[in-house]
């Protein structure tokens, strides 16, 4: 055990399965370190720092840079996986699925039950989310619940380090298609990850927090706004549970109806849009299967339905912060 | 033409009068409102499938398209199980998930027949690479059409398959046009074939109404593939003999269009008309081929239609491999 960070964590886990398993293999733009050039060969992890070493160890025939060029390696990663590989692709950022959507949700999500299950897919999707970098819309948003609306996926927001590698480690196991949405704000978080491989099953919430006065849900790097306003609300006598979901499909949604059945309050703070985000859904789980233990209306913490700003000032209105979780606690508590 | 035996043209000649029955008798009962969805015809192409699939082995895949009836038929496929597929059966390739657009059949090397249409090529780079990887000695060989080649998924895959010499034939059915739309003012550049060469591989262009130009470029390619040589690109040029599906108008192509065709680029009769003039078979035993297959088309509507649909409490079964 020692403190790592979410970008050493996922690098453990990369390497981990590669060793364990050599049909691992590991395809995308840079990961490498940039093949072919007049500078050094994996010097370099690619833009998210996370793949430096692994062309080293695992050689050319098993770390491919690719061009960018997204719809043919991550077709080309389907392909690898129909075969029998368990190909870890690298969509650098969630947005660029634009280029190739077609093969994320009909070829991949959809081929084994189209072809009534002759085959699995075995395949990783790696790829960045989340706003803060000033670096518009093109580079920013948070796309799980897009994949989430897909059958046939399974998509992973880990929120922390530890999550990070055990939730990478059961991907690359899993034998279905996996989104792993990597929050690009949160590369240097640390804290304590053990050395070895360990894997978090899918579909499992975690309780970051026990209160039992309001349930707050949140995703990805909104847990760590949400547990900052949990604190403030706990000096205020508000007591919260603080529940990360860790995949959105599947989804724990068992644990989120329990806790909402105990506090009869639930907010959802989510940096994907209000409009068919995962706020949306959970909320409608919880109008569905939980109106009968509401004692407030659901309030959902998300961004504005608008494209992400790259003006400092203007993208910090667009990201949930502290303030406004603490808002909506306090309206749910006091109705 | 040397080089396939008598025995291996007479079957060629079955599998592709059976690509032809099947089709023709579709066209029938589609006609007849017993056939759910919507189909495409192969019919008048059976060369290209054919000529292809008698050049590959257990080891390889062949990625089929959206008109992947008959490539189904040639890469060996259950032909029982193809027509409850297109019945959208229980017993069918895919129980009844795919439909006629997507027949597939992983046993016997028949992969992914697409309705986006160009994923073929992008696919079958990762088929190639998995096998170069794991050392089967297999190919893949992704068959698409010309309303294809101007996705951007082709060219992509045809650029990683040249970066990385992947043991990849792109096979491109030019049939004259995408959906109604004419190949002829569609493709820029002087043709499909002519594409190859800025990918830096082989690409030639074949009559797709002569078997024997089909299989030879095929081997010709698969062969350079097997020998770690790198990609290459066939452009076989075909006529349909039904519209792009069936119901459709034609109003895009003259009326004797499919009628000339039929008379003059008939793959059937060429290849009937050309091994009867040198001897390797006889008209009689073509004949009885024509029998035989005209017998099993029979049963195969009459199993299909009769088959039941996939239970209803399978609704949700096949969707993940490990369960949620």
């Amino acid at each position: 055990m020692a403190m790592k960070t979410y970008r050493q964590a996922i690098n453990e886990a990369i390497v981990g399965e590669m060793r364990r398993d050599a049909d691992v293999i590991l395809m995308g733009e840079d990961v490498a370190g940039g093949a072919g050039g007049s500078g050094e060969d994996d010097a370099w992890g690619g833009p998210l720092g996370v793949t430096k070493g692994l062309l080293s160890e695992f050689g050319p025939g098993r770390v491919l840079d690719t061009p960018i060029s997204e719809a043919g390696f991550i077709g080309a990663a389907i392909g690898a996986a129909a075969s029998g590989l368990r190909p870890v692709v690298d969509l650098m950022f969630n947005d660029f699925v634009g280029v190739c959507f077609d093969q994320v949700v009909n070829q991949a999500a959809k081929y084994r039950y189209m072809f009534g299950g002759q085959d699995q897919i075995p395949l990783t999707i790696r790829t960045m989310i989340g706003a803060g970098l000033s670096i518009s819309s093109q580079h920013s948003q948070s796309l799980y619940p897009v994949f989430s609306y897909f059958a046939g996926l399974k998509v992973l927001v880990p929120s922390s380090p530890y999550d990070a590698k055990g939730l990478l480690t059961s991907a690359i196991r899993d034998n279905d298609p996996v989104i792993f949405c990597e929050h690009k704000l949160l590369y240097d978080m640390t804290e304590d990850v053990p050395d070895e491989g360990y894997a978090i099953p899918l579909g499992e919430a975690s309780l970051l927090r026990e209160g039992g006065d309001v349930t707050v849900v949140a995703l990805s790097r909104m847990v760590h706004v949400a547990s900052d306003a949990a604190a403030i609300l706990a000096r205020e006598g508000i007591e919260t549970d603080l529940l990360d979901p860790r995949t959105t499909t599947p989804l724990d949604t068992e644990s989120i109806l329990e806790s909402v059945e105990a506090t009869g309050r639930l907010v959802i703070v989510d940096e994907s849009g209000p409009r068919c985000g995962m706020a949306s859904d959970i909320a409608a789980l919880v109008a569905e299967e939980g109106f009968g233990d509401l004692r407030a209306p659901i309030v959902k913490v998300t961004p504005p339905h608008v494209p992400i700003p790259a003006a400092p000032n203007l993208e910090a209105l667009y990201v949930p912060d502290v303030n406004r979780v603490l808002d909506a606690v306090r309206r749910v508590v006091a109705y | 033409m040397a080089t396939q035996s008598r025995t291996e043209l007479l079957a060629a000649y079955r599998t592709m009068a059976t690509m032809r029955a099947f089709e023709e008798r579709m066209h029938i009962e589609f006609a007849g409102g017993g056939v759910p969805g919507f189909v495409h015809l192969y019919a008048g192409q059976e060369a290209s499938a054919a000529g292809v699939c008698a050049n590959l082995t257990d080891h390889d895949v062949l990625l089929n398209t959206h008109r992947a009836h008959g490539p189904a038929i040639a890469r060996g496929a259950d032909i029982f199980a193809v027509a409850k597929e297109i019945y959208c059966r229980g017993e069918g390739l895919c129980r009844g998930r795919g439909g006629s657009a997507h027949l597939h059949d992983t046993k016997n090397g028949l992969w992914a027949a697409n309705s986006g249409v160009g994923s073929g090529v992008a696919l079958g780079c990762g088929a190639a690479l998995a096998a170069r990887t794991r050392g089967t000695g297999g190919i893949a060989v992704a068959l698409v059409g010309d309303g294809a080649v101007n996705q951007g998924v082709v060219s992509e895959g045809l650029n990683l398959a040249s970066i990385w010499k992947l043991p990849l034939v792109v096979v491109v059915e030019n049939n004259g046009y995408g959906e109604a739309t004419a190949a002829g003012y569609a493709i820029a550049g002087g043709g499909i074939a002519r594409r190859a060469e800025a990918f830096d591989m082989p690409g030639v262009q074949v009559d797709g109404s002569d078997y024997f130009a089909v299989f030879e470029a095929a081997a010709a390619a698969a062969e350079r593939a097997r020998r770690g040589k790198g990609p290459s690109l066939i452009e076989v040029e075909v006529t349909r003999f039904f519209g792009h599906f069936e119901g459709d108008a034609q109003t895009y192509r003259s009326r004797d269009e499919a009628e000339r065709a039929r008379r003059e680029r008939d793959c059937l009769a060429n290849f009937r008309r050309t091994v009867v003039a040198e001897g390797i078979l006889d008209a009689g035993e073509l004949d009885l081929v024509d029998t035989d297959v005209a017998d099993l088309i029979d049963r195969v509507y009459a199993e299909a239609e009769a088959a039941p649909y996939p239970p209803d409490d399978e609704l949700m079964e096949f969707i993940y491999a490990d369960s949620l």
